[in-house]
């Protein structure tokens, strides 16, 4: 890539790296550059006309081999406001579906010379496979349990903008930690950016080693993990993969570990709720909590436009086309 | 005209005839006919016979190395390996004998391939092929195979390797009727309902990388049972490939308590940690999973004290599109017959170990497990491995011989390597 792409007023250079596979890669220093550079394409999102030309020519190809249309349609949106040309592959309707094997993929995609390359896929270590064979930034969309990187990040823009900060903040991460990869992302990026993290969920949920691999204090019941918090994240059960092997019935799991209105109010007096969507009404949180002022969830959608241009901005080479310029008012 | 092979100036390394140091081997016919002290073997003088005189100054000799988990994938998969290939690459990691596992596509679970293979070994005059056949009818756990009659062609051992027998009954049954038909039972201890779809070991890594684990109680379990059954029938069996701790105390104990097991080890185990696998690394994925160091560890402990009898590669050949690929769907294993030899020299350097234990760990024992001649004794086949302790020299794997690159030790070197080995008084390979 070009050498510490920037342009934009008051933000350094980002130096990351060609792939951006998991946060474990990025430095603060990087992810602050990140989420700044998202703050200034939040305002080209706020315009009437909100393109940017940056990208011109580009193309970015989406390979998703999990159905993921909320991702899909936020980086498709991301490439388009920066005017890439789109691509996008789905397991459905490709040949990834007719045994082609993974390296017929990395072939045939380094064949139609892609800018950049979003992958999600359902088998972890996927994008980090294709990201050593192409040329290309590989963008990492979502590995089966590994990581979610650009869905940490939106989490982090989200809480920075919505906390003036995310520094020594107390978040709690409430679900399916084992088995998450936006919690795993969601882990490394809160320790990194110095947030205090408590994680919550059943003990099938999670897994030991927590504390000493990311730093977080573990808590099998939600409450005492919600306490005081400045904000939770709510994750999606996954009730197709779990058929009452991780818990006995969703019911169940909405008793115990559900946010509802009650618990709401454990949490500080501004603390927030965030989720990775789509949220499973009922069973993560009620509907009163989802509609209530202090759910960030659909800015959350807003916000990960916002990352996604950020990176595909930052890590796709283009020589020249300008940068967007920022509170430029019309 | 009886044909002579004298073997001198080395350094013979084999605790079974008692041998450390200095000494002379005299072949005749493919049979080993004396063995002492320099000076001591005098070839018959009558000038008239056919006699090749090697001279092995600063190098070792130890009787033949017998690699007793050997996956050669013949018949059904010979795009993996086939025993051409298999035995040759034994033979350049300075292996003599090669026990071939069963779990071929279709099993060896029947006389007609057992004696085709080995009748496939002894047209090639490579290594020496072993065969190892089913325990259970098509490897599924159930019923019995007929044992005599596959001794009879030539088997020498029964494993439903790749598989563990989970009904116990049916093990039970297989180690006595194994014993009586006079073929090692061998056993691939891993509890599949508690491993389920793990692909590395449960655990740090397998969190952080968001793989399914592999918990090392699945070795556990599987190897208290057998070592129960072991006991129960007072019969003999040998479990394959151990990678954890706790499974090498449960192996001393029952050891102590007199239960006839043995226990087996492989190089990547003594070497390598589950971090191998952090990038996503296949060449890391096998099973059992790569573990901890507290893990290799205790297996190195194992070997030093003898717990752990034998050390075997597990050589298990993959193709690059089994290998290269989605994580989780990767095949398990790597190869492994052309550095066993090099890696446990190396570990017995680094340890202290003393050679002779060596010639334990890579011929005795596996020999006894698997009845066959116990060092280099007169009348024994002339089968020998011959180290040159400081070749430096680096595996390429590119280069060698199988017909599977899958290692994780390309490029590795090392400061030992087999320079010579022996078959039926054969020089099959020679790289001095
Ligand atoms: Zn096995």
């Amino acid at each position: 890539m070009s050498e510490g792409k920037t342009g934009l007023p008051g933000v350094p250079p980002a130096d990351l790296p060609k792939d951006l596979i998991d946060l474990d890669g990025l430095s603060e220093r990087q992810i602050t550059t990140v989420l700044d550079t998202a703050m200034a394409f939040r305002e080209v999102s706020e315009r009437e006309i909100k393109k940017v030309p940056t990208l011109r020519g580009k193309l970015a190809v989406l390979l998703f081999h999990e159905n993921s249309t909320r991702t899909r349609l936020s980086f498709e949106i991301a490439a388009k406001r920066l005017s890439a040309d789109t691509l996008a592959i789905s397991a459905s309707g490709s040949s990834m579906s007719k045994g082609e094997t993974l390296l017929d993929t990395a072939k045939n995609i380094l064949a139609m010379r892609p800018d950049a390359l979003v992958v999600r896929h359902s088998a972890s270590g996927v994008p980090k496979f294709l990201g050593d064979r192409l040329p290309c930034p590989v963008l990492n969309a979502g590995d089966g349990a590994h990581a979610h990187p650009t869905q940490a990040l939106l989490d982090l823009l989200t809480l920075r903008i919505h906390k003036g900060r995310i520094r020594d903040l107390d978040v709690a991460v409430v679900g399916d930690i084992a088995h998450s990869r936006v919690a795993r992302s969601d882990m490394v990026g809160l320790r990194k950016m110095g947030a205090k993290v408590r994680v919550a969920g059943p003990p099938s949920m999670l897994v030991p080693g927590l504390e000493e691999e990311y730093g977080v204090k573990v808590y099998d019941r939600i409450e005492p993990a919600v306490e005081g918090a400045d904000a939770v994240i709510m994750l999606r059960v996954q009730l197709e993969r779990q058929k009452g092997s991780l818990f006995p019935s969703s019911r169940e799991y909405a008793r115990v570990y559900g946010m509802n209105l009650e618990r709401l109010k454990l949490l500080a007096p501004d603390g927030v709720i965030l989720h990775p969507g789509p949220v499973n009404q009922g069973v993560e949180m009620t509907p009163e909590v989802f509609e209530s002022g202090r759910s960030l969830i659909l800015r959350q959608v807003t916000n990960g436009v916002a990352v996604r241009m950020a990176l595909l901005y930052l890590m796709v080479e283009s020589p020249e086309g300008p940068p967007p310029e920022p509170r430029q008012s019309r | 005209m009886p044909s002579h092979i004298l073997l001198k100036d080395g350094e013979i390394h084999d605790r079974a005839t008692d041998m450390r140091g200095p000494g002379e081997i005299l072949a005749t016919d493919g049979v080993i006919s004396k063995i002492g002290p320099p000076g001591s073997v005098v070839p018959p003088g009558d000038g008239s016979e056919n006699l090749t005189v090697l001279s092995l100054k600063g190098l070792l000799i130890f009787p033949g190395f017998i690699d007793m988990h050997v996956h050669l994938r013949t018949p059904g998969q010979e795009h993996k390996e086939d025993p051409e290939t298999g035995l040759s690459a034994a033979l350049a990691g300075g292996i003599t004998s090669v026990l071939a596992m069963p779990n071929t596509i279709p099993p060896v679970d029947n006389a007609c391939v057992v004696e085709s293979l080995v009748h496939k070994g002894e047209k090639l005059r490579k290594a020496r092929l072993l065969v190892s056949c089913a325990l259970t009818r098509n490897r599924e756990g159930r019923e019995l195979n007929e044992y005599d009659e596959m001794r009879e062609a030539g088997a020498v051992a029964a494993t439903d390797d790749g598989s563990w027998v989970r009904d116990s009954s049916v093990m039970r049954m297989a180690i006595d009727y194994a014993h009586t038909c006079g073929l090692a039972a061998l056993s691939h201890p891993e509890d599949t309902s508690l491993s389920g779809k793990g692909v590395v070991n449960e655990g740090r890594i397998s969190a952080r990388l968001g793989l399914a684990g592999i918990p090392r109680e699945a070795e556990e379990i599987a190897i208290y049972r057998d070592i129960s059954l072991s006991g129960l029938s007072g019969k003999p069996l040998h479990l394959c490939h151990l990678s954890t701790a706790e499974g090498v105390a449960l192996v001393e104990r029952a050891k102590n308590a007199g239960i006839p097991v043995t226990a087996e080890t492989a190089p990547h185990y003594l070497f390598l940690t589950e971090a191998e696998v952090a990038g996503y690394d296949t060449n890391a994925k096998m099973n059992p999973p790569l573990r901890t160091p507290r893990d290799v560890l205790a297996l190195r402990e194992g070997i030093r004290k003898g717990t752990i009898d034998v050390i075997a590669s597990d050589h298990a050949p993959h193709g690059v599109l089994d290998k290269e690929r989605e994580f989780a769907d990767a095949s398990f294993g790597i190869i492994g017959l052309e550095t066993i030899a090099a890696l446990s020299f190396e570990l017995f350097r680094e340890l202290g170990l003393p050679l002779d234990l060596l010639s334990e760990v890579l011929h005795a024992n596996p020999a006894r497990v698997l009845k066959r001649p116990v060092g280099l004794a007169p009348g024994n086949p002339a089968d020998i491995t011959v180290i040159d302790p400081e070749k430096e020299w680096t595996y390429r794997v590119a280069e060698g011989r199988s017909k599977s690159r899958n290692s994780p030790f390309d490029g590795r070197t090392f400061t030992g390597k087999a320079v010579m080995t022996i078959v039926d008084g054969e020089v099959r390979e020679d790289s001095r």
